[in-house]
């Protein structure tokens, strides 16, 4: 039979047609540095570990958090967070309650009793630390994961620095300080306490390399002429007293000169040992304040007053004479030759701290500056093999900072040992809030921690914070909006209008077919994560 | 609202998929297994809505009706690039009706399947906006007043795009089109003429009537697969951008066809028997001025010679949609 010719072909499929010849842009899919991270002064993997809480594999949220930083229990509590300043999604209704989250997996640990996972096999290398601040104990816990033998020294008679003897107990209660602390010390690494290095080039004999996190414990102190009856003490001896056996005593009025979040630790402590005033004195304006806004607020709350633009210039028993200031256009305190005097009982310096240089005199090629020692790039002075961190080192101080010292350090100090150098992973292009499609997202405001009673706040060292529980939690980690990194919503896979996205199952994520891929940008559009980019094809 | 209750699982019910849903509660297109109606290889343009809305719908038929489903399809876009002969994208039994009667053509074959007591095959016709608004209108209309057992789909994209974006008598005022008026005072599309279909079906009085939008894959599949559970003459109007005829970035695709629904422009319900009987509300007010400026059919109403009047006459339209649909919750309104 002679069919026309409209009937002479035999059915085919459009899979003959490779339309990804038109293309003229490809999609790819990509890591983009989530904002959280980048932030991070201890270089957690924060997207990373919201990514396992989310699905409530609680226990594999925490093992990548320690993967950078061994105190996540501490950190949910006293950390400043920048990484929630830096939250997209406070662009959209308010930041992820990082810090939170961050909390509620490190007191599961605790409760749970999660260990650390195995160490590399001994290296037969020796390091010694000095302090066992949160950088000496950060850098301990990484060194020995890499499979290092770890000897850290302490000039104090308890673990934990700064966290013990500069925070406050009701920011931080011991006992959670004393399990992280525990759990690094279970990795094998040996603490020594009471004992101070006098001199370090003597103390690292019989060891491979040193890193020196002494810390910064000596308090600065103006000159404030002051009568022989007068009750002047520093901040940092008064808040390392409270360790002690001890209380001290303050009387019914105490002045804290100073405006940095230690003057406020020394404030809040003073109302909790009774004292019926508690008045901050500070030079400046609360604009200009160096403590932390939700700080200073939690004080006010409790019924600390701050007495702005103020200069104490004498101290006599019971009273200090104080000197009002002004502004000039820089924003630069200056006296105005007005006096006023109020009453005191005690009188608190919280003017800042500086570094005990003592135990490094005679150190060759060692650059100390402004009070800090210099160390390049690597964590290392100009002494090889001696490497410094923390405090005492140029830098913002405070804990979480420290310990991405340690962290840093240790990579250093582990490459030192091997004799080679680390060279760090080159940073993914930053994931702004303009690469995210934010329509995706469920509105869901942030979940707030429940605040102790004012009254309790006012009268006990008992924790002002509260934590999340698991149902809130979850919540709150779920509100990440994983940004620059796929979670695998199937955006791409549903909205290719050509059916030129191949998904590869749980975990293993997506790709793309090119065959029949037109390059219309559907796809990176309506990620909601920024995790798709356009790049030109090259014709 | 009809589909599903708000959980929060991160991206909540927007996207496509989540690795946090059960499987039960993921969408058609987030499976690995989903039918792709159409396959890959057709010749729609890139970023082509009706492409996308089509394997949206048609898959969500397949999931519901067990792949026992026949589709009908008028002349059109869909069919001119899924089915060049002899190639065909159709991974579903499939018949290509001339233009004006796939209304016709669907009651047939749901009649062959009655009479074959083959009662688990369910029959889908489709068409764009020309074959059904227009063309096939009269057979559809019959279609509806019969109340035969066939779900209805147009493809709304506003004009006849594959010969070249001819006006339709579903095209916008102000749009322009290869036969409006391309100046003057009033250039475009003019105001007050063309149909609404959907109120139109309707007053029918069919069991069924539905819109939506490609930008909204969750609640288009919960139409389609309400639809395919009702017996009876049903219709579905769904709003798919065509970046070609309407001047668009290909990659904006979805997110015009979001602004319409956001400005109100296109309302978003769901009717039985000619009673509304939910709306999607709006979920972030936009002006209609977002949604028109990305669009180069209506460039003419900004510019150097600009047609504000023009411009607010298409928010009272909107407007007028908010009011009579109840696309504004109280709280956002």
């Amino acid at each position: 039979m002679i069919k026309p010719f409209a009937i002479t072909l035999k059915p085919g499929t459009s899979l003959s047609n490779l339309t990804g010849t038109w293309r003229t842009e490809r999609p790819v899919y990509l890591d983009r540095l989530p904002p959280c991270n980048n932030a991070c002064p201890a270089g957690e993997n924060i997207q990373g570990w919201l990514y396992h809480a989310e699905s409530g594999d609680y226990e594999q949220a925490w093992r990548v958090l320690v993967e950078e930083n061994p105190f996540p229990a501490v950190m949910g509590r006293v950390c400043y967070h920048p990484c929630e300043d830096q939250c997209n999604r406070g662009k959209l209704d308010s930041a992820v309650g990082i810090n939170s989250v961050e909390r509620f997996l490190g007191d599961e640990a605790i409760r749970r009793g999660w260990k650390f996972s195995k160490s590399a096999d001994a290296s037969g290398k020796k390091v010694l630390i000095v302090g066992a601040g949160p950088s000496g104990l950060s850098a301990a816990y990484h060194l020995a994961r890499m499979g290092h033998e770890v000897e850290i020294q302490e000039a104090g008679p308890m673990a934990g620095g700064m966290m013990r003897f500069g925070i406050p107990k009701y920011r931080l209660p011991r006992d959670v300080l004393d399990a992280e602390v525990r759990r690094i010390l279970d990795l094998g690494v040996r603490l020594k306490l009471n004992s101070r290095v006098d001199d370090i080039v003597q103390g690292m004999q019989g060891f491979d390399a040193a890193f020196l996190a002494v810390g910064a414990h000596i308090a600065r102190r103006a000159f404030i002429p002051a009568g022989d009856a007068a009750h002047v003490v520093d901040a940092v001896s008064l808040l390392q007293s409270m360790e002690g056996e001890e209380k001290p005593m303050l009387g019914r009025r105490v002045v804290v000169y100073g405006g940095g979040n230690t003057a406020i630790d020394v404030a809040r402590t003073a109302r909790r040992l009774g004292a019926t005033d508690a008045i901050i004195v500070y030079r400046r304006t609360r604009e200009r304040m160096p403590a932390h806004d939700f700080e200073i607020e939690e004080a006010l709350q409790e019924g600390v007053m701050i007495r702005w633009l103020s200069a104490i210039r004498q101290a006599d028993e019971g009273q200090l004479t104080v000197e009002k200031m002004v502004l000039d256009e820089k924003g630069m305190p200056v006296p105005t030759g007005e006096f006023e005097t109020m009453e005191a009982d005690t009188l608190v310096l919280a003017l800042g701290q500086d570094v005990d240089l003592a135990l490094l005199e005679g150190v060759p090629n060692l650059e100390i500056r402004n009070g800090t020692v210099q160390v390049s790039g690597n964590m290392m002075t100009g002494y090889p093999g001696l490497f410094a961190g923390g405090d005492m080192v140029p830098s913002e101080r405070n804990v979480t900072v420290a310990a991405g010292h340690g962290k840093k350090a240790a990579r250093h100090i582990d490459a030192y040992l091997r004799g080679v150098s680390y060279e760090p992973h080159a940073k993914h292009e930053l994931a702004d809030f303009g690469k995210l499609n934010t329509w995706y997202y469920s509105d869901a405001d942030k979940t707030v921690r429940p605040m102790l009673d004012i009254i309790r706040r006012q009268t006990s060292f008992d924790e002002v914070q509260g934590g999340l529980d698991e149902t809130n939690a979850l919540f709150e980690a779920r509100r990440c909006m994983s940004c620059g990194n796929c979670f695998e919503c199937d955006n791409c896979y549903g909205v290719c209008p050509d059916n030129a996205v191949i998904k590869l199952g749980p975990g293993r994520r997506f790709k793309f077919n090119y065959d029949y891929c037109k390059g219309c940008g559907l796809c990176a559009a309506e990620c909601p994560c920024g995790a798709i980019k356009m790049v030109p094809e090259e014709i | 609202m009809g589909f599903q209750p708000i959980k929060f699982y991160q991206t909540g019910t927007y996207t496509v998929g989540n690795r946090l849903l059960s499987p039960d509660q993921r969408s058609v297109q987030a499976d690995e297994a989903r039918s792709n109606s159409i396959n890959s290889g057709h010749r729609a343009c890139q970023g082509c809505g009706e492409a996308l809305g089509a394997r949206y719908a048609i898959d969500a038929a397949m999931a519901e009706s067990h792949g026992q489903l026949i589709a009908v399809n008028a002349t059109g876009c869909l069919e001119v690039f899924s089915t060049p002969y002899p190639e065909s994208s159709w991974q579903v039994p499939w018949i290509h009706s001339v233009f004006g009667n796939a209304p016709a053509v669907a009651t047939g074959i749901a009649a062959a399947m009655k009479v074959k007591g083959r009662t688990d095959v369910r029959v889908v016709a489709q068409g764009g906006d020309g074959g059904t608004t227009d063309i096939g209108f009269g057979c559809l209309s019959g279609m509806f007043e019969r109340n035969d057992d066939v779900l209805y789909i147009c493809y709304d994209n506003e004009a006849y795009m594959n010969t070249g974006v001819q006006r339709s008598s579903a095209t916008p005022p102000a749009a322009r089109t290869a036969t409006t008026m391309p100046v003057g005072p009033e250039p475009g599309n003019p105001f007050g003429q063309g149909k609404n279909l959907p109120e139109i079906a309707m007053a029918h009085g069919i069991p069924y009537v539905a819109t939506a939008t490609v930008a909204d894959l969750r609640d288009l599949e919960y139409k389609v697969r309400r639809a395919m559970r009702m017996h009876g003459a049903r219709y579905i109007h769904l709003f798919v951008p065509c970046p070609l005829g309407w001047g668009t970035a290909s990659h904006d695709t979805i997110r015009i066809a979001r602004l319409a629904k956001e400005s109100g422009l296109f309302p978003v319900f769901e009717a039985e028997h000619g009673e509304v009987t939910s709306v999607l509300k709006i979920r972030r007010k936009v002006g209609v001025e977002e949604y028109l400026l990305p669009q180069k059919r209506f460039a003419h109403l900004f510019g150097s010679h600009p047609h504000p009047e023009m411009v607010s006459r298409i928010q009272e339209i909107a407007e007028r949609n908010i009011r009579k649909y109840g696309l504004l919750d109280e709280e956002a309104a």
